[in-house]
């Protein structure tokens, strides 16, 4: 019973990570498209990952 | 008063503010060093593990550290905290006399013992009888104490007061220039004014969540910041505290909310569709809608209870590293790793409290909104 629930939120805990990470690097590409819309684009990207990370939260919980 | 002397009152006042926020850096890491030194591994473990979840939970004392001697006996570092109880009639005792939760203490002929961070009454022994789960059956009465947890509130509430009320007295005499701490405070607060406020609630409604927006920035703000001393404090990992928070952004956003915020929510196609084409889909929308006024508080919530719980996980786990490791090279690894993680949680607690701060006045913007229709329809 633990253990699929433990693969089940390291697996979700892998998608927040890939998610996140494109965010990032999205935001990175934008920034240097448009360096003068840094502010607006660092913004969007934490409201969007701090999102996504309430899900990779949510799946540790269900573990412990 | 002349212009030097309060410039230097207010100097010192800073100075010992940062004092104690990066002395609390490096303290934070010798508090452990006092810790047990039992031959068995596992048995280390387990009592490192223990050690971990007793910092992250509230408690009745504030103890700052504790230690066991030559002779197998426990010895804290601390002072008692008063514990408050409604069973039938007010019951007021310091919480030394459980001495750490060893022993059962008396209060008019009434017994309690603390299980698992709760008091319950008991008998003489004190005694808890568990049920199948696990679960005390014993009485608990009605606890308002003053844990751990509410003094360190309290002392933020107060801090955030007079800090905040000198430094608005000090606008009003110094010619409306920021002096003294000022200088550190004004930058941040008008952030939150000129890119988290404005940007989302709108230049026409922002002034009446500002000061909800401001007290629950420096609230989180300071509260994390303290987690982070020597004290071994963790409010904002508690999963309470974040309740009411959230709470309190869910109560603002929806008695706030406008007549658009509402028909967003239960009419979201308006008058661009007829309405017997509308119901097959509002079946399916309004639930999700009414739905999401309780995800978007509850999401706070946790995002800020584990952000905070697991940088206080890690933090502890690398310190604990040290005794499990046991040679001259885990000590600066695990040194250098929690170092580095102080660091990252120093950004951590301002990061949470910016998002926080952020994703409130979000919700703010939602229901403060105000369509034209019109212009909607006209656009398409």
């Amino acid at each position: 019973m633990e253990i699929p629930v433990m693969v089940g939120a390291g697996l979700v805990v892998i998608g927040v990570g890939m998610g996140i990470g494109r965010i990032g690097g999205s935001a990175m590409d934008a920034i240097a498209r448009q360096p003068e819309a840094y502010g607006k684009i660092q913004t969007a990207m934490l409201i969007a990952a701090a999102l996504i990370e309430g899900i990779g939260f949510a799946a540790l919980f269900a573990v412990s | 008063m002349s212009r030097s002397t309060r410039f230097t009152l207010l100097n010192k006042k800073t100075l010992i503010l940062i004092v104690i926020l990066i002395s609390g850096l490096v303290f934070a890491k010798e508090k452990e060093e006092s810790s047990k030194n039992l031959p068995a591994k596992e048995i280390q473990k387990k009592e490192i593990k223990d050690y971990i979840m007793h910092h992250l939970q509230d408690s009745y004392d504030f103890s700052l550290f504790s230690y066991t001697d030559e002779d197998g006996a426990h010895v804290y570092f601390g002072f008692p905290l008063p514990i408050i109880l409604w069973d039938n009639g007010l019951k007021v005792f310091s919480s030394s006399r459980f001495h750490h939760g060893e022993t059962v203490a008396e209060v008019d002929g009434n017994f309690y013992a603390i299980s698992h961070n709760k008091i319950y009454k008991t008998d003489q022994a004190g005694t808890i009888i568990y049920d199948q789960e696990h679960h005390a059956t014993n009485i608990a009465p009605l606890d308002l104490s003053i844990t751990k947890g509410v003094l360190s509130i309290m002392f933020t509430a107060f801090l955030m007061f007079f800090l905040f009320k000198s430094l608005a007295d000090s606008y009003a005499k110094n010619g409306r220039i920021a002096s003294g701490a000022g200088r550190f405070f004004e930058p941040i607060v008008l952030y939150i004014r000129d890119d988290i406020a404005i940007p989302n609630i709108g230049e026409k409604h922002y002034k009446k969540y500002m000061s909800f927006l401001l007290t629950v920035f420096f609230f989180v703000w300071f509260l994390n910041i303290l987690g982070l001393t020597p004290l071994g404090i963790n409010v904002t990992g508690n999963i309470a505290v974040t309740f009411c928070l959230a709470l309190l952004t869910f109560l603002l956003t929806n008695l706030t909310g406008t007549k658009d915020y509402w028909l967003h929510i239960f009419d979201p196609l308006g008058t661009t569709m007829k309405w017997y084409a509308k119901i097959p889909l509002y079946i399916i929308l309004i639930p999700i809608e009414v739905l999401g006024i309780f995800i978007k508080p509850f999401s706070l919530l946790i995002r800020l209870y584990a952000n905070m719980q697991a940088g206080h996980i890690v933090l502890m786990s690398l310190i604990g590293l040290m005794f499990i490791f046991k040679s001259w090279l885990g000590s600066p690894l695990s040194f250098g790793l929690a170092f580095a993680i102080s660091l990252i949680e120093v950004l951590v607690a301002l990061l949470q409290a910016y998002i926080f701060t952020m994703l409130s006045a979000l919700y703010f913007g939602f229901a403060s909104e105000e369509h034209e229709h019109h212009n909607e329809i006209e656009a398409h």
